[in-house]
């Protein structure tokens, strides 16, 4: 059973129509601007749960939507 | 046969004592090689490896075997070709089978594009003492039974590196071997041991808290795969890794011999068979972060489809077997190891698809370093650092597959 994401407009669709797209976090106890751009770049939370983060429905309506995802 | 070479090897697990001066998380083939390395290059034997699970059965039981230093740029292929020198002396120097086998590695390009990046890739393997030549499709037409030069029309064959560096092992026996070196000189490999946090002196780990009490360290090594962003996260060190699944498949046994390894960057899978005779086909990583080593069947269905468009008798195969592996992403798709901003506490990993034709060489390394506190020259780029400092090593083209 292929994973599925519900569109606000197409309804629930496979994964294959979808692009993932990370929302990076810097946490916000790095303060130096630099630092942060370098953490935003690079670094992840890689998060072991539930995870926030936007698909983008390529092969559909081709808008942006966030959603929740346990990555267990 | 089989039989007889299990039963010589002597495997003798440990229970944990209260302190050691090193400690090892994660036991699989870079965990243990790192062990091996430090008792039979440095005599540093107070050493413990810890594994949460069983003693190879994460990464190092889940990849697809494949040994090759073509890499594209320098750092790289110096610190494989390392690591392919040493897997050729492993079954010397440890007196244990690995099955090791030269096969020879075919990397295709479908486009002129690639053929560019593979003419590329020759002259920087020829500049640095590895055997890649490139070959014009008449010739891969010759040496890779069975192949489909124009497969659909819209991936035609525009040439390849040939590397004869490549190789495959087996790769429990792998472990098993480097296992059982380092605990004959005396290290305590112990499975069933899960690392729930660091021992803080201020700010220096030293020491872990496991499932099995708390043990003293005088230096901490993470060499986990898949979970390593947790146990950083323990030490306080963050990582620039994403994980993310990686899914393979054997099919049942195909009667003919199939000597090279074949890649296929635009198409997206490599292929080789095992000794059994089967046919190993590894592919892409899901393109989306997870630490689930669930299998898909839209990635059979889609994965198959282009098998069976460069290699036609694999549709007349059947899937014997089909797991995953959840692989380190790091965002230049090169390695890292060494010092971590936490005094106490290494790492080594960012070993995403490709990491178990490394293990004897980040081993080797791994335990110079530990031993000498200074990176030997051929990990010493591979620095955690290398990040903010600007120096990162960005060969995505010879990752393979990702």
């Amino acid at each position: 059973m292929a994973m599925r994401i519900t569109c606000p407009s197409c309804g629930p669709r496979s994964i294959e129509e979808w692009v993932y797209g990370e929302i990076p976090i810097v946490p916000d106890a790095i303060t130096d601007p630099d630092e942060r751009d370098v953490d935003r770049a690079f670094f992840h939370d890689n998060t072991e749960g539930d995870v926030t983060e936007a698909w983008f429905h390529l092969y559909g309506c081709r808008r942006w939507t966030t959603l929740t995802r346990h990555t267990g | 046969m089989n039989e007889f070479w299990e039963a010589k090897v002597k495997l003798q697990w440990a229970e944990p004592a209260k302190s050691y001066d090193v400690v090892i998380i994660g036991g699989g083939g870079h965990g243990l090689a790192t062990a091996y390395y430090l008792a039979t290059r440095h005599g540093i034997t107070n050493v413990a490896v810890l594994e949460k699970g069983y003693i190879g059965g994460g990464n190092s039981g889940r990849n697809t075997t494949v040994i090759r230093s073509n890499y594209g740029i320098p750092e790289a292929v110096r610190f494989y070709e390392r690591s392919v020198e040493l897997y050729q002396g492993l079954e010397d120097e440890t007196d244990r089978w690995i099955m090791h086998a030269a096969k020879g590695l075919f990397w295709l390009s479908h486009t002129e594009a690639n053929r560019r990046a593979e003419l590329a890739r020759a002259a920087v393997n020829q500049a640095f003492g590895v055997k890649t030549e490139f070959v014009e499709p008449d010739e891969i037409a010759r040496q890779v039974p069975g192949i489909n030069m124009n497969p659909g029309g819209q991936f035609p064959i525009t040439g390849a590196t040939y590397h004869h560096g490549g190789a495959t092992a087996r790769h429990d026996r792998v472990n098993w071997a480097l296992a059982e070196g380092a605990m004959r000189l005396g290290i305590d490999v112990i499975p069933g041991t899960e690392v729930t946090g660091m021992i803080f002196d201020g700010a220096k780990v030293v020491g872990v808290r496991t499932s099995r009490g708390d043990i003293a360290a005088g230096t901490v090594v993470s060499n986990a795969g898949g979970n390593v962003t947790q146990i950083a996260d323990m030490a306080k060190v963050r990582l620039p890794i994403r994980t993310h699944p990686l899914q393979a498949f054997v099919t049942n046994h195909y009667e003919t011999t199939f000597d090279p390894i074949v890649f296929s960057a635009d198409l997206g899978f490599y292929i080789s068979q095992t000794t059994r005779g089967e046919m190993l086909a590894g592919a892409h990583i899901d393109p989306q972060p997870s630490f689930s080593r669930r299998s898909q069947q839209v990635f059979m269905s889609e994965i198959a489809g282009r098998i069976v468009a460069l290699f036609p008798f694999m549709s007349k195969l059947r899937v014997l077997r089909q797991w995953a592996g959840i692989c380190d992403m790091s965002p230049d798709y090169s390695p890292i190891m060494g010092f971590t901003p936490t005094e106490g506490f290494l790492v080594n990993t960012g070993w995403g698809t490709w990491g178990f034709k490394a293990i004897p060489a980040s081993g080797e390394g791994m335990a110079q370093l530990i031993a000498t506190g200074t990176a030997p020259p051929l990990i010493a780029p591979f620095t955690l650092e290398r990040f903010a400092g600007d120096r990162a090593l960005a060969d995505r083209g010879s990752a393979g597959t990702h």
